[in-house]
């Protein structure tokens, strides 16, 4: 790769100096010199507006997460539709809470409600931004909280076409940005990120990302694989502001591009500041859950 | 029909006061539950008298009744259980499973009437867990218990929850009656339960635990003292025929539970230490569960389990876990139905006896779901408590409906 780019660039400045008719000195060796220091600040030039770019996308993701600090806690329901190709449809309601921790990954607790045989399944989790979570599951037939690995990120959650590290909560470290470009969007002028997943499990190279400028909410994001072909596209819409500061969408919808399969998700009955603390998430609130 | 014994008074009360009082705080009932229609086909007939059929009909009821008020912090819970059998009168039992009112207050919990608890990690066998008595007629797996009468006091702290039990009175196991398959050759005389306590059933147990994650670790130690949960089985003359009784002795009992949870790793292990007047003795259960994520790019998981029983009596154990190895592997396929296999294979090394277990299970709609199950045994010892199930290979289809 970069052998070739230094060839190109040798080229174009060859094209260059020769259609500006610079004068250089005739000894050939200073020549070499003069076209080599230029070539050097060329090639610096391209690597620092690469850099530019990883710089830009990541102070837009720390921005976006600046404007959703201090939330505290919320709790909402959750409504999923899930439709397969034929159109056949299938439903599942869940109850979130969820903690804000600061300096760490958010706790949530999911109560299922729907379909009836899984209701009273609930689910605990403590995020880290870096290295796997901690999650706990409580089957309500058995009694049992048994504590699952938590390395399976890019599977399924609930059959559905959200992974689990789609739903997960965001957090900069999680990811290495690259900034795109500036276009029109749903909400007026979005930036268009890329962004690189650091975990290793997870099951995309990348995802491109459609943030608005003045609000600093995704709107839109594309998710690439692990062969970095388009599998599928989240558009959000509905946002709604709580506490004059926190903004959350109430309508995402999910697109598999391979296998035509798609998630809408309702979230609803948002409530902030519900007076949630650490003490709400264990394995005792886990269990009295329902 | 066998209905649930005494001592369930206790969470009957409470049951009648709580709704009382709920009623005027307005407390709203939630109420769900599930149907069971369970039909099995056997590949041959039984070898004991009263087992010549070949097929066999089940239907099985568990409601659920749900009031909470005061924000949550108050709910009474009551879940009966019903079952009739085409053939075993000693399955046509019921239960109440759940009779208890729960009152939270900060970082402690009040759980007091019938409750079901479950202690422990590992899949094939549950030997720490000791509260509730097992239901064998209800599941061959051992996974179906009888609610247990106690008061629970439960209280979480930065180093652990610690729990505290007294187990107001006993629950008998079930035992497959005359026409039951998957029975010893001696029926269980289950009304001729006799006890090494003068206080019998009615005696109280208690218990302490504590349990704790740290890091990628779980882990939960406890004590028990109190009235076995395995009774011996003594050959008595009942009625001039022959009879197996059960005598439920006083046991005091040690147990651990740790579980790592490392990557696609799962490292289990249990252990018991039992003092009782017959016998003292150490047992362990221990393995491991490995995960393969996404198969050749689907989003089908594969598990892979491995687990060892051993009990140190050896072949004198009342366990079937006495040196036994299991293999298990588990597909899930991730897919809108909650389609999964389960597959797993016991192997004794003292009686190198095989037992063989298929399980297939997937949501039909929001309302029912399906599942097939294979049991296959394979025991050439006669000595070996698994001969006596050897021609009582199954095929059992369950159709369940939530509602």
């Amino acid at each position: 790769m970069l052998p070739l780019n230094i060839l190109i660039l040798n080229h174009r400045l060859l094209n260059y100096l020769l259609r500006n008719k610079l004068s250089f000195n005739n000894s050939s060796i200073l020549n070499a010199i003069g076209l080599s220091i230029l070539m050097l600040a060329v090639v610096s030039t391209t690597t620092q507006a690469a850099s530019d770019a990883e710089v830009k996308g990541l102070e837009i993701a720390k921005e976006a997460k600046r404007r959703d600090i201090g939330w505290g806690d919320n709790q909402s329901t959750l409504k999923m539709i899930l439709r397969n190709a034929a159109g056949q449809e299938s439903t599942r309601e869940i109850r979130v809470k969820t903690l804000e921790v600061q300096g760490d990954g958010d706790k949530s607790l999911n109560i299922f409600d729907h379909p009836r045989d899984v209701k009273g399944t609930a689910f605990l989790s403590f995020s880290h931004p870096i290295g796997a979570d901690d999650q706990w599951l409580y089957l309500p037939a058995l009694k049992r909280v048994k504590r699952i690995a938590s390395r399976n990120k890019s599977g399924p959650f609930m059959g559905s076409e959200f992974a689990f590290e789609d739903l997960a909560s965001f957090e900069v470290e999680k990811y290495t940005y690259k900034f795109l470009r500036e276009e029109p969007c749903a909400a007026g002028t979005c930036f268009v990120l890329d962004q690189y997943p650091v975990d290793k499990y997870s099951g995309y190279t990348r995802r491109v990302a459609w943030i608005d400028t003045k609000e600093y909410r995704n709107w839109k994001t594309e998710f690439y694989d692990r062969r970095n072909s388009l599998l599928k596209t989240l558009t959000v819409s509905s946002y709604k502001q709580y506490g004059d500061k926190y903004w959350r969408a109430e309508g995402m919808k999910m697109v598999n591009h391979q296998t035509k399969k798609t998630t809408d998700l309702v979230w609803q009955e948002y409530q902030f500041q519900t007076g949630l603390s650490e003490d709400d998430f264990n394995k005792n609130t886990l269990k009295r859950a329902k | 029909m066998k209905m649930m014994n005494v001592a369930q008074a206790l969470g009957l009360a409470s049951l009648l006061m709580l709704s009382a009082y709920s009623n005027r705080v307005n407390a709203a009932v939630e109420i769900s539950g599930k149907l069971d229609i369970e039909a099995t086909v056997y590949a041959d007939e039984g070898q004991f008298t009263g087992q010549a059929y070949r097929t066999n009909f089940s239907i099985a009821a568990e409601p659920e009744f749900y009031w909470k008020w005061g924000e949550g912090d108050d709910s009474v819970t009551f879940m009966p259980f019903v079952r009739g059998d085409e053939h075993d009168d000693e399955r046509s039992h019921g239960d109440i499973r759940e009779l208890s009112w729960l009152h939270v207050n900060g970082a402690w919990e009040f759980r007091t009437g019938i409750r079901k608890v479950f202690w422990g990690v590992t899949e094939f066998n549950h030997l720490v867990d000791v509260i509730n008595q097992t239901d064998t007629v209800d599941s061959f797996d051992g996974e179906e218990k009888l609610g247990q009468p106690m008061i629970n006091i439960s209280r979480v702290t930065d180093s652990g929850i610690v729990d505290f039990f007294i187990l107001a009175g006993f629950r008998e196991r079930t035992f497959a009656g005359e026409e039951g398959r998957l029975r010893s050759d001696i029926v269980v005389a289950t009304d001729r339960a006799r006890y090494a306590s003068n206080d019998e059933e009615k005696h109280i147990d208690f218990a302490l635990r504590w349990s704790h994650s740290i890091g990628l670790f779980d882990l939960g130690a406890y004590w028990f003292e109190g009235t076995d949960r395995d009774p011996l089985l003594q050959p008595t003359i009942v009625n001039g025929s022959l009879a197996l009784v059960p005598y439920y002795q006083q046991a005091s009992q040690f147990g651990m539970d740790l579980q790592a949870t490392i990557d696609s790793w799962l490292l289990k292990f249990e252990s018991i230490y039992k003092d009782s007047d017959s016998d003292n003795f150490a047992a362990l259960q221990a393995g491991f569960e490995y995960s393969l994520y996404g198969l050749n790019q689907s989003a089908t998981d594969l598990g892979l389990l491995l687990e060892y029983g051993w009990d140190e009596r050896g072949q004198d154990a009342s366990s079937i876990a006495q040196n036994d190895i299991y293999l298990g592997a588990r597909l899930t396929f991730n897919d809108s139905k909650g389609t999964a296999i389960l597959m797993g294979i016991s192997y004794d090394a003292d009686y190198y006896s095989k037992s063989m277990l298929i399980e297939a299970s997937r949501r039909l709609n929001d309302r029912w779901t399906i599942a097939l199950e294979g049991l296959l045994f394979e025991a050439d010892n006669a000595s070996d408590p698994v001969s006596s199930v050897d021609k009582d290979d199954r095929l059992q289809l369950t159709l369940e409906r939530y509602f």
